[in-house]
């Protein structure tokens, strides 16, 4: 799971409607998966994250190099370096284990082999 | 990318080991989610450059097709493990990104899915005796969080209530082509092995796009 993929999750603990967003990372493995540099993508997607999430989210796994604010994504001003940075955390930073805690109601959601289980039980539902 | 050999590409992933009847699983053929995600692309230029969600990926053909078209990111959301291990091994032997997610496409709330993806490609379960309704709950869920585009499969015969829905939600509904679709019967006491089943795909289309 990439953290473009957590700006998406959300908890959905019946009864928990509040404050269920964004899940909070914890005991995670992070492995660096290369993958092909795409500018004019990165344009498309950053204006509709939730950016602040995603700040957040990005500091509980050590990655500090976000701006708090993000820049304006209407300009062509983006420099490169800017948008390398993005790629890195955004498409490279693959999240293989851990857990994601729910902010409100302290729900634990697993993520193994890289891929989150939101599944619930019955009587969560 | 010709049709064909994306098509022929397609012939690559793998299938179901041991298919559940009840979650309807059977691989969407290559042949169909070839014409899919080629009409999306060459159509409609919903695909390239687009984040990409695939509701009920099953074995992952659709997002890897989508991502043979250069989609940019692919979000695949299944509630079958099984399945998804197997998206998962195929995507590698391909060698294409997808994030999958274990989830219930009927409990999850779109809220942050929302105007995040462009593009939804799905082969929705078409609804059993025990489910039914449930390809018009994956259908609804899919138009809530598209920004652009829903590209899915239907039973042909549920055209015409398809079109009610569509226009209710306030959504553009376009059959795109009607298919033959080879189901495999996977029910004791069914003699024939397979069944044709008729379906339309559609192209459901938000209306500020
Ligand atoms: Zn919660």
């Amino acid at each position: 799971m990439r953290l473009v993929a957590h700006n998406m999750l959300q908890c959905h603990v019946k009864g928990c409607n509040s404050n269920n967003f964004p899940l909070q990372l914890s005991n995670v493995e992070i492995e660096i998966q290369e993958t092909d540099f795409n500018p004019m993508f990165l344009r498309n997607i950053l204006p509709k994250l939730e950016w602040n999430a995603l700040v957040k989210t990005a500091l509980q796994i050590n990655i500090t190099t976000l701006p708090n604010v993000l820049p304006d994504t209407s300009t062509d001003d983006l420099d490169d370096e800017f948008l390398k940075m993005l790629h890195r955390v955004l498409l490279e930073t693959h999240i293989q284990q851990g857990k994601m805690i729910c902010p409100n109601c302290n729900h634990v959601y697993a993520i193994k082999d890289g891929i989150p289980n939101m599944l619930l039980n019955e009587n969560e539902t | 990318m010709r049709l064909k050999d994306l098509e022929s590409k397609l012939q690559n992933v793998a299938g179901f080991d041991k298919p559940k009847i009840e979650l309807e699983q059977y691989c969407t053929t290559p042949h169909l989610a070839a014409r899919m995600l080629y009409t999306a692309h060459t159509v409609y230029d919903d695909i390239e450059s687009k984040v990409v969600a695939d509701f009920g990926c099953g074995c992952g053909i659709l997002s890897i097709a989508a991502n043979l078209l250069n989609s940019s990111y692919n979000l695949a959301l299944e509630i079958d493990d099984d399945a998804l291990q197997i998206a998962k091994e195929n995507c590698s032997e391909f060698e294409v990104d997808v994030d999958f997610t274990l989830t219930d496409l009927i409990s999850i709330p779109m809220d942050h899915l929302r105007n995040k993806v462009d593009t939804i490609v799905m082969n929705p379960p078409f609804g059993t005796k025990n489910n039914k309704g449930i390809d018009m709950i994956f259908l609804k869920k899919a138009i809530e969080a598209a920004k652009i585009s829903v590209y899915s499969l239907h039973k042909s015969t549920t055209r015409e209530h398809i079109r009610k829905k569509a226009k209710e939600w306030g959504v553009e509904c376009e059959v795109l082509a009607e298919m033959k679709f080879d189901v495999p019967m996977m029910y004791k006491g069914h003699k024939k092995k397979s069944v044709d089943i008729e379906v339309d795909f559609i192209r459901f289309a938000k209306k500020s796009y």
